[in-house]
């Protein structure tokens, strides 16, 4: 049912990492953010980041707060939780370990 | 936390909803803003809705959110047809509070354990008597102290005994003599307060060393419930004193709150040590006034403990049997015989648990039995209503509802109807209760029982609502959730299987209301025969005062009281005796005619002033009635039950006979009347002698007590009541009135059990036979709904409007026999559990068989009246138009 996801399942490290480095961006803002750093290669399908911050808020990784932008808008934008940090700790280390597994059976010959 | 927050979320997801869809909203316009194709943008970004619902269900516990607005959405089904939901509910709930007052009762009485430490450790001692000659086992459970002082030592080791005395209602005064009271007094053991793990409220409780002596420690302690009923929990109330009969008590403590004694269904005032009996009663091995309750140690088993009480038993019974003089061989047979049996007293012991435990167990299931007939017809009215629902089913099937969201809709909603009824019938159980624990009452010993609405109610009645809920609820909703949308929302597929359920629901409601309606005439028809078997006098305008002497008192003084009453207005006559007839006291003794061996049948003996007979208007057969200058003895009246026990039925005037080798002359002869309490008995032997007492040397022998009959003019004898009692006094201060009862009550107080049996057992008939012929009207009604199209074509070729009549109502007619069989044959199944609460009534009985056979017959016939006209109303040219 859901399209291909080109990012495999790593969408939670990608959300985490941004807001750590960023923090106070709101959805639209994220999903451009992970197409720009990624130099166009990683796209977030718009259908799974919506659903994706909601889960993380409801496990209590980051925060959500409505504000209302200078144009008068209101924008709902996220921050990173103390649980949030430990968490891209984890899906950090777990990434690295995963890639580098990953890297050394396409090296065997 | 999550979770906590999830299930937060379910009750305000409108508020989650709006905001996810701003935010969604936002996300397009920001991508618009960013210079994106809007017709793009929004295609990449999929389906609102179900991103929406995505989001959605991470925040919150999607199936309690399934289950809100499934409990929302019946709640606006049964708001929708108010008038059957509130049937529905108000029968459900007539059943429910039924159940839960009959649970409060016998959780009360039998199953809620005393506020005592281990009360799965206590025992009773109780003795199983030989087979008497209509084959019941009598059993008791008293004993004399020495026994107790025996039994207790022979399982020191293993189980520490605790003697408490039968709870007594007794006078006691705070202050002067005229301001005596009302109280019940309990003799327990110094011990047991201690060995029960029980703590003072107030002071100290009793203790072994109040128990050694006799005499010895004139000490009381009070029960919570009595300490603050009468004084308001005072706390200056060690210390104070109270005089009972002779003796000055002194209060000195107050009990743990909840206990109220041993005995369940009476509340115990005040505590005394056992010590504090009279020395003479604690001493004598015939008088057995006492319970003897056991508790065992911790890891002491029951069984060893009984073997050795009864061979301690054994020994008690030979040692008496000694003493036994002129016995027959057949009754120190049958004395051998009895037994010694440890029952479990964790729930206290009372007289009150053995009349009533069966009689509210019958109770009980009659109103269970009701409820299964009001749960079929809710099931009825469900399954009628799913069959209207099932395009709807249907629908909600092909848009992608599984099968288990639509048993769940069902089932929500008869969770609905559950609780609503619940709700009801537990307001309703909380007055029905007590109400019924009133009318146990008898006026002189009112029975008091705790009856907590507590957890163990709250959980009872839940369950019965989630019980319930499935029994009316699982069919219906299993059947609508089986619906094949094709067919239903093509329209038009009979069907028939959901008939035949309906019709075998009334077959099994039919012989439920049979045998609730049996058991009914059964109990109704025992009453009827108890009440009108006659009692030989005329209870009506006599009113009794009983009184006791300080000091007793020569008859002379008795005599001046009565002349003081006689002269008060209203007053026809005045009697004395020594207790009211029918009080369920008695004095017995053996009789010999002729120099015969003392009889093994005994006579009751009633000591009666000259007039009484005249008083209780029982009738002279042969002789004179007792004039002034008679004494007992030597003279005596007897009665018709005499005259055939000793005389083999012929007239005994002017006869002699010796009781306790002492002669009486018989100088009259009177018509039986009943003496004792039990009504189920014939009418006992009795020999009437005269009040005035003399000892071997022809002095008059003084009177502790008695009773002063009166007859009034007046019609309610009570509106004298408290004119004899401050008369009483006027003629000196020697004598006191205890107790003011009418005849009336005194004899209406011994049906009392057979009353409430028979008039709630009718109610329950009534609402049976109502809610069966609603059922089945419901039912019939239904079936000519769905049939209409078929009986209008049938019409249209001609059938006779008897044809159709008939062809409506043959199948449920054959279910209603069906269901009256079967209720005869499960009414005779029941009669033996009931067997001790009848009266000369038997099941087989055909008289007890056709009525409820004919009641059932009349109100099918008439619930199936407006189906038949129904159909034979229906015009086929309009019918077959329609469709």
């Amino acid at each position: 049912m859901s399209k291909p996801d080109s990012l495999q399942g790593s969408l939670d490290l990608l959300v985490l990492r941004i807001l750590s480095r960023r923090p106070g961006l709101h959805g639209y803002a994220i999903m451009s953010t992970i197409k720009d750093w990624s130099s166009d290669v990683l796209r977030a399908d718009e259908g799974s980041l919506c659903p994706a911050l909601h889960r993380m808020e409801e496990a209590g990784w980051i925060r959500a707060k409505w504000v209302t932008k200078d144009s008068g808008r209101r924008a709902r934008i996220y921050e990173l939780r103390a649980a949030g940090k430990e968490r891209l700790d984890a899906e950090e280390s777990r990434w690295q370990a995963v890639t580098s597994a990953v890297n050394r059976v396409l090296r065997t010959v | 936390m999550s979770f906590w927050s999830r299930t937060a979320n379910v009750f305000r997801s409108d508020r989650l909803s709006r905001e996810i869809d701003e935010e969604l909203q936002r996300h397009i316009a920001d991508a618009i803003e960013q210079g994106r194709d809007p017709a793009e943008a929004r295609r990449a970004f999929g389906s609102v809705l179900r991103n929406r619902e995505e989001s959605l269900d991470v925040r919150l516990v999607a199936w309690l959110d399934s289950l809100r607005s499934d409990a929302v959405f019946s709640w606006r089904q049964l708001m929708n047809r108010k008038v059957t939901s509130g049937a529905a509910i108000l029968s459900l709930a007539l059943g429910i509070g039924a159940c839960t007052s009959a649970f409060r009762l016998i959780d009360a009485l039998l199953l809620r354990p005393l506020p005592v430490s281990h009360p799965e450790r206590l025992y009773s001692v109780v003795f199983e008597g030989a087979a008497g000659a209509d084959g019941r086992v009598s059993t008791y459970d008293s004993c004399s102290y020495p026994m107790f002082r025996q039994m207790r030592a022979a399982v020191k080791d293993q189980a520490e005994s605790v003697a408490v005395s039968y709870a007594e209602r007794i006078d006691l005064t705070y202050g002067r003599d005229e301001e005596m009271e009302k109280a019940y007094r309990q003799f327990v053991s110094g011990w047991m307060f201690d060995s029960f793990g029980l703590r003072p409220s107030l002071g100290r409780l009793l203790t072994e060393y109040d128990d050694v002596t006799p005499d010895a420690y004139p000490v009381a302690i009070l029960s919570h419930d009595y300490w603050t009923r009468r004084f308001a929990q005072d706390r200056n109330v060690i210390g104070r004193t109270f005089r009972m009969g002779d003796d000055l008590y002194q209060i000195i403590g107050v009990a743990e709150e909840g206990f109220t004694g041993t005995e369940t269904g009476t509340v115990t005032d005040v505590f005394l040590p056992m010590m504090m009996k009279n020395p003479r009663t604690l001493a004598s091995t015939t008088n057995f006034w006492l319970r003897t309750l056991v508790e065992l140690k911790p890891g002491a088993a029951a069984e060893p403990v009984r073997e050795r009480l009864r061979a301690t038993f054994r020994g008690i019974q030979q040692e008496r049997a000694k003493s036994f003089i002129g016995m027959s061989k057949r009754r120190l047979e049958q004395f051998f015989q009895e037994k010694l049996l440890l029952e479990p007293a964790g729930s206290g012991r009372s007289n009150l648990q053995r009349d009533y435990g069966r009689t509210l167990l019958a109770l009980g299931i009659l109103a269970m039995l009701v409820l299964v007939i009001a749960c079929v017809n809710v099931a009825n009215l469900m399954t009628a209503q799913a069959a209207a629902r099932a395009r709807e089913m249907a629908l909600r099937v092909a848009i992608g509802a599984g099968r288990w969201r639509l048993v769940q809709l069902v089932l929500v909603e008869c969770a609905w109807l559950a609780l609503l009824a619940t709700a009801i019938g537990g307001w309703f159980a909380l007055w029905s209760a007590p109400f019924i624990v009133g009318m146990i009452n008898p006026p002189d010993n009112p029975a008091r029982l705790m009856l907590p609405a507590d957890w163990r109610v709250a959980a009872f009645s839940l369950a019965l609502a989630c019980g319930v809920t499935f029994l009316f609820g699982l069919a219906p909703a299993m059947r609508a959730s089986a619906v094949r949308p094709v067919s239903a929302l093509k329209g038009g597929s009979a069907p028939h299987s959901r008939g035949r359920m309906m019709r075998t629901m009334i077959a099994l409601q039919v012989s439920f209301c049979f045998v609730v309606l049996f058991v009914a005439g059964l109990l109704a028809t025992t009453f009827d025969r108890l009440t009108s078997q006659p009692i030989g006098f005329s209870p009506e305008r006599i009113i009794n005062l009983e009184a006791l002497a300080q000091r007793p008192q020569p008859p002379v003084y008795w005599d001046q009281v009565a002349d003081r009453l006689r002269a008060v207005p209203g007053v026809e006559k005045v009697a004395l005796t020594v207790w009211p007839l029918m009080s369920g006291e008695a004095a017995n003794g053996a009789i010999s005619v002729n120099g015969a061996p003392a009889s093994e049948v005994l006579s009751d003996f009633l000591r009666i002033s000259p007039g009484w007979l005249d008083t209780m208007r029982i009738p002279l057969i042969d002789g004179r009635d007792f004039s002034a200058a008679d004494t007992n003895p030597p003279v005596a009246i007897v009665n018709q039950a005499f005259a055939r026990q000793f005389f083999n039925g012929e007239n005994p005037a002017g006869k002699w006979f010796e009781n306790e080798h002492v002669r009486f002359q018989i100088v009259g002869f009177v018509r039986d009347a009943r003496s004792r309490d039990d009504m189920r008995r014939p009418i006992r032997a009795t020999a009437y002698v005269p009040f005035n007492t003399v000892d071997s040397r022809g002095a008059f022998v003084p009177m502790g007590r008695g009773t002063f009959v009166v007859r009034t003019r007046t019609a309610n004898p009570m509106a004298l009541a408290s004119i004899l009692r401050h008369e009483v006094p006027r003629a000196g201060s020697a004598i006191y009135i205890t107790n003011i009862r009418t005849q009336v009550e005194i004899s209406l107080a011994h049906t009392v059990r057979e009353r409430l049996l028979a008039m709630l057992a009718m109610f329950f008939a009534a609402v049976a036979v109502l809610l069966a012929a609603i059922g089945l009207y419901g039912v019939l009604d239904y079936g000519v709904l769905q049939r209409r199209r078929e009986i209008g074509i049938r019409l249209a070729i001609g059938a006779q409007a008897g044809d159709i009549a008939r062809q409506v109502t043959a199948e449920a007619f054959s279910m209603v026999l069906v269901g009256a069989i079967a209720g005869i044959v499960l009414g005779m199944a029941s009669v033996r559990y009931i067997e001790t609460l009848l009266y000369e009534v038997k099941g087989t009985d055909m008289g007890m068989l056709i009525v409820p056979s004919l009641t059932i017959l009349a109100a099918a016939s008439l619930a199936a009246l407006p189906a038949m006209i129904r159909a034979v109303r229906i015009d086929p040219v309009k019918m077959l138009r329609a469709d």
